[in-house]
């Protein structure tokens, strides 16, 4: 690193939260009743912030492996309970989904790091959490999003193909066959705001991780560099996840018997 | 005399010979097997031929949803028939239909197709031997000919010969051989029925299941794919069972009937005596109210 960032001691900190109040003033002149929810939720990102600031700290100077996978399996199964409390749908569609969703995220973004980090940023040791942390949660993040617009996008072509797919399924089909068409579309659907973001990266967006490591003292160009890792990483986790779920939780439709379940009602 | 491609047995009856028996089924009892209940089979009907079921329901109850839409049925439909399960709406006309082919199993009780229990059959198999025709056709992407090309890929060893019956069926189902080129989704309901009810064919099976497929349809189109069925039943053999609320329909092209109400079997027999002499009291007032108000049951 060229040259050590800017410290931020308690005091700027306190100056910086002053730009919440321009927020909070803005409301109340425009009575928006949006007060509350902007005290709350940055009391909420200070408290959430500073406890993982404290995690990761500790994370660093303890130093295991088994922590560190640990926190990873953590970070994976929040992001599975984020995705899947979104979901419409009955609970009985979401408990069978869970698993599938917790398996998809980890298997696409555990895949995805593993092999970046073994064959492209070389981590030494193989569990450093200074590289694995940060680089999983990006790409759990991502992937987090992908599998539940994959799950609801299955469930909705599912119910709106119902005539199709027992069409098919009359024929002697499998129920691969039967819903192959909601799968593709469902797959298409997830994948479409990673894609996005690739078009885009640099032109419109320039990335947090990309400005932070510039920030920090990096070179623009290592620091282009790393941020191209990270956009392949989010896309084949991407496409890792939607794969997932698409595979496992359409066949959660079907009965052994290759009948299609009943509509689920919530 | 036509023949269905890839058909696998094609049964005695409808063969267009001597052993030819549309209509004669007015003897034929299900026999204590099948039948428990003897309330139902009046006694002059009682002198066995030899006419082995297609279908044989044992009890059969079915549940949906913390409803009973099968209450008990116990039936036999005659191999190479043409029956008719008739009754008013809710009666489980179509939960009974959709067992047929495994589209859905019942709660409890026994199906059996040609006396063997169903589920003995590989379930894709059994679905390519007994072809089922959906109220609202569903269209594949794509032609006409695609939609029945595509029946070939599905189960595997069929694919070679797809063009050649692909024409067949457009023939049996009585499209047009230009239909072929047409795209599926621009048709009429009364074309897209008929593409469904080739599609259906495309895997030769010996059974065809309907579920009120000309509900849709104006009467005019409604007759006419009635007659294809007729002469479709009559060319190759098929063995066809049919959900209609159409009175005059049934009473004209079966040769079985089945009147359900509430998930029961009120009364069953030949189609000739069912709807001249009905005996059953419920039986007589649903005909009545069918055939004096608007064709619907």
């Amino acid at each position: 690193m060229a040259e050590p960032p800017v410290d931020i001691g308690w005091a700027q900190l306190a100056f910086a939260s002053a730009l919440i109040l321009v927020a909070i003033a803005l409301s109340a002149w425009q009575r928006l009743g949006l007060g509350k929810s902007l005290a709350v939720g940055a009391a909420r990102a200070v408290i959430q912030l500073t406890l993982i600031g404290y995690v990761l700290a500790w994370l660093f100077n303890t130093n295991r492996w088994y922590f560190v996978l640990g926190v990873l399996l953590l970070m994976t199964l929040t992001a599975t309970i984020a995705a899947t409390d979104r979901q419409s749908g009955a609970a009985q569609a979401q408990r069978r989904l869970r698993p599938i969703c917790f398996a998809s995220i980890l298997v696409g973004s555990g895949l995805t790091l593993a092999y970046v980090g073994a064959a492209v940023v070389d981590v030494t040791p193989w569990y450093n959490p200074r590289y694995l942390v940060p680089l999983f949660g990006m790409i759990v993040g991502n992937a987090m999003n992908c599998a539940a617009l994959a799950a609801e996008r299955l469930q909705s072509e599912m119910e709106a193909g119902r005539g199709q797919i027992e069409a098919y399924l009359a024929l002697g089909a499998t129920p691969q066959q039967a819903s192959a068409e909601p799968a593709r579309r469902a797959t298409v659907a997830a994948m479409i705001p990673t894609i996005n973001a690739l078009t885009v990266v640099g032109v419109v967006s320039l990335p947090g991780m990309m400005t932070g490591q510039i920030l920090a003292g990096s070179s623009p160009t290592l620091a282009v560099r790393y941020q191209l890792v990270v956009v392949f990483m989010l896309t084949a986790a991407a496409a890792l996840t939607a794969a997932g779920i698409v595979l496992w939780y359409r066949r959660t439709f079907f009965t052994t018997a290759a009948q299609l379940l009943p509509r689920v009602t919530v | 005399m036509a023949s269905l491609p890839g058909r696998r047995d094609h049964g005695a009856a409808g063969e267009g010979n001597a052993t030819k028996i549309p209509f004669r089924y007015c003897e034929r009892v299900h026999g204590d097997r099948a039948f428990t209940d003897r309330k139902f089979m009046p006694r002059q009907f009682e002198q066995p031929i030899d006419v082995p079921d297609a279908f044989a329901l044992e009890n059969v109850i079915q549940e949906r949803g913390g409803r009973r839409v099968l209450a008990g049925v116990t039936i036999g439909l005659p191999k190479g028939g043409f029956s008719a399960l008739i009754g008013p709406s809710g009666a489980g006309k179509t939960s009974l239909l959709r067992l047929l082919n495994r589209l859905d199993d019942p709660t409890s009780g026994v199906v059996r197709f040609l006396g063997q229990p169903i589920d003995d059959f590989p379930v894709r198999a059994l679905r390519r031997r007994v072809g089922f025709v959906f109220q609202t056709p569903a269209m594949f992407p794509g032609t006409v000919a695609d939609n029945l090309a595509i029946v070939s890929t599905l189960g595997g060893n069929m694919a070679a010969d797809a063009s050649m019956r692909v024409a067949d069926v457009l023939r049996l189902a009585e499209l047009g051989a230009d239909f072929g080129e047409r795209s599926a989704a621009d048709l009429s309901g009364g074309e897209k029925q008929r593409v469904a009810l080739a599609r259906a064919l495309m895997t030769g099976p010996e059974v065809l299941l309907l579920d009120e497929p000309t509900a849709a349809l104006d009467p005019e189109i409604a007759e006419h794919l009635m007659h294809t069925l007729q002469r479709l039943r009559e060319s190759t053999g098929l063995t066809i069972v049919m959900v209609t609320h159409r009175l005059s329909e049934a009473r004209f092209t079966s040769t079985y009937a089945v009147m359900l109400e509430a998930g029961r079997v009120v009364e069953a027999g030949p189609s000739a005596r069912l709807f001249s002499a009905p005996v059953e009291v419920r039986t007589r007032e649903f005909i009545t109210a069918g055939e004096g108000g608007t064709d619907h049951g």
